[in-house]
């Protein structure tokens, strides 16, 4: 055991981050292959069903085999790239989609002072990335020489640009609150529970989330892929491992929005009883508990698990809406909330009411 | 040593995704290749520690200009000979537009091989330097009118361009969303009471 950490230690810099940024995306990359199980199990049970309940690993946990072998399908089927399309692009595009899903994760704060990049323009890396995602799309539907591939590409670009404005404003607030656009330093700047900038930020939050799930083209809002107009929307071309590639980048999107919203409004890694027990509390000198009551990642994840769990509650529950209805709510709904939010906000920090009191 | 590796990778791409701007024949395909360049020139930009500007570029030119672009020369039917029938007619005004670059590239290549001061590398900067919070703080100060200037111009230029969509053209049919929410089933629905037909 000595001998290996001394080896770890001695070895160069970018093996650490190397092996830090492998480490996040293997968890991820699970995480994606079990979120699709637990959306289908959740919605089957929204909807009083039972969900995949054949393929159990050892006789355990029936459908917890589910995921991995729809993978091994997918990676068995044939990958048919159509005779008229661009055939470079085409193949391109899903990879293009996939990376800044998880590129995004170099920034966003894990647990205190551990993230993979600690970039003080953090939050313009974040939106910056989630706005080339768009391209993945776009290339998609236009390689693929066909009607339905383009119409839905062309809906989803319109809808992530309209989206990604809303997205932005809401951020302005955030990045008021915190001073900072530090992702580190937006969470430490929240404090308490009920000082979280969920509270005094509430209608840029709920704008935030909302912008996420049309981002993520995920129902409510996925007329992208809109099955009974455009049959699949950009990916109808595409099988496979191909196609899986843009479940993948579907889903690790989800995750990621989830987490993003957790970071900016939910205090991230900060444990809900911050301001509640004081830090030299007795409670946090208990072996476990005392952990697990603190700060640390597993508060992150729990946050993410709730937020992933609204995005498959929405999709249970809504109805597609309407192309035009989904551009009005953007623009003329979304954005002129979070610009009257952000002069509101202005006046609370000039006048110094609430958390800027002090 | 790696940074001058990176340094002409990423010169390397840039320049060939330029070269493919001009050269390649299918307008979208002319348009990701400026999307590349502007990428790699923002990894340029990061390699100089002007980590804003690069963010910038990215999130600007990358992820809502190019891909307004794209959107519409996707659309567009372009035909390629109607475009070239003026290019030898115009190729005087380009070579001039060529020559001057280059002579001022030229310029400032043998200005910093006579070592002047002026035209040298930025030094490298301390590790907490925030080049975000540094222009912040210029932005803001030194420069705040300029700022609310251009502020001023581009909301100029966005209601103008909203304008410009708003023009009501006769016979144009419009969904008005409140008059749609504000039916009741009275306006839309009959109810009629008739006895049923005697059997013949």
């Amino acid at each position: 055991m000595q001998q290996i950490s001394t080896l770890w230690n001695a070895l160069p810099d970018f093996v650490h981050s190397l092996a830090f940024i492998l480490a996040v995306t293997i968890v991820l990359l699970v995480s994606v292959a079990l979120l699709t199980l637990w959306e289908r199990k959740l919605i089957g049970w929204m909807q009083v069903r039972r969900g995949p309940n054949r393929v159990a690993i050892f006789g355990l946990l029936p459908g917890i085999g589910q995921p991995f072998a729809d993978v091994v399908k997918l990676l068995l089927k044939e990958v048919v790239i159509p005779a008229q399309s661009n055939k470079v692009l085409f193949r391109i595009a899903p990879a293009i989609a996939l990376i800044p899903a998880f590129a995004t994760w170099a920034v966003v704060p894990l647990a205190p002072n551990l993230s993979i990049a600690n970039v003080d323009a953090g939050l313009l890396y974040v939106l910056s990335l989630t706005s080339v995602g768009v391209y993945g799309v776009i290339i998609a539907g236009w390689a693929s020489n066909s009607k339905y591939a383009f119409l839905g590409a062309m809906r989803s670009a319109a809808q992530i640009v309209a989206y990604e404005i809303a997205m932005g404003f809401a951020l302005v607030g955030v990045l008021m609150a915190a001073g900072s656009l530090n992702l580190g330093k937006i969470v430490e700047a929240q404090q308490g529970l009920f000082g979280w900038n969920w509270t005094w930020l509430f209608p840029l939050f709920v704008v935030y989330f909302i912008s996420g799930v049309a981002e993520t083209n995920r129902a409510p809002f996925d007329v992208a892929e809109g099955e009974s107009e455009i049959v699949a929307g950009f990916h109808v071309e595409y099988s496979g491992i191909a196609f899986a590639l843009f479940f993948l980048a579907e889903y690790a999107n989800m995750i990621l929005v989830a987490a993003l919203t957790a970071v900016f409004f939910w205090g991230g890694w900060l444990s809900p009883l911050d301001g509640f027990l004081a830090p030299d509390n007795a409670l946090f000198q208990v072996p476990v508990l005392g952990l697990l009551l603190g700060n640390g990642l597993h508060w992150l994840a729990a946050k993410i698990f709730f937020f992933l769990c609204v995005f498959l509650w929405l999709r249970a529950t809504f109805p597609r809406y309407r192309y035009d209805q989904i551009m009005r709510l953007g623009w003329k709904v979304l954005i002129p909330v979070t610009i009257v939010w952000i002069a509101v906000e202005g006046l609370m920090v000039y006048f110094k009411i609430g958390p800027w009191s002090a | 040593m790696l940074v001058q590796f990176l340094f002409y990778a990423f010169s390397a791409v840039l320049i060939a995704s330029a070269l493919g701007v001009i050269t390649l024949r299918n307008p979208v395909h002319s348009a990701l290749c400026l999307v590349v360049s502007f990428f790699t020139s923002a990894a340029l930009w990061l390699l100089i520690e002007a980590e804003f500007l690069a963010i910038v570029l990215v999130l600007v030119y990358v992820g809502a200009v190019m891909v307004l672009f794209l959107f519409v020369v996707m659309m567009l039917d372009i035909n390629v000979e109607e475009v070239r029938k003026g290019f030898t007619r115009h190729a005087w005004l380009g070579w001039l537009t060529v020559c001057a670059i280059v002579f001022e590239i030229m310029g400032v290549v043998f200005a910093r091989g006579l070592g002047i001061d002026a035209t040298q590398a930025a030094k490298p900067l301390p590790a907490d330097y925030s080049n975000t919070g540094a222009i912040g703080q210029v932005m803001y100060t030194q420069y705040v009118y300029p700022f609310e200037l251009a502020a001023v111009l581009l909301l100029v230029a966005i209601v103008a361009a909203i304008t410009l969509t708003m023009r009501k053209r006769k016979g144009l049919k419009v969904q008005d969303i409140g008059a749609q929410v504000a039916t009741r089933a009275e306006d839309r629905l009959r109810v009629l009471k008739m006895k049923a037909e005697d059997r013949k």
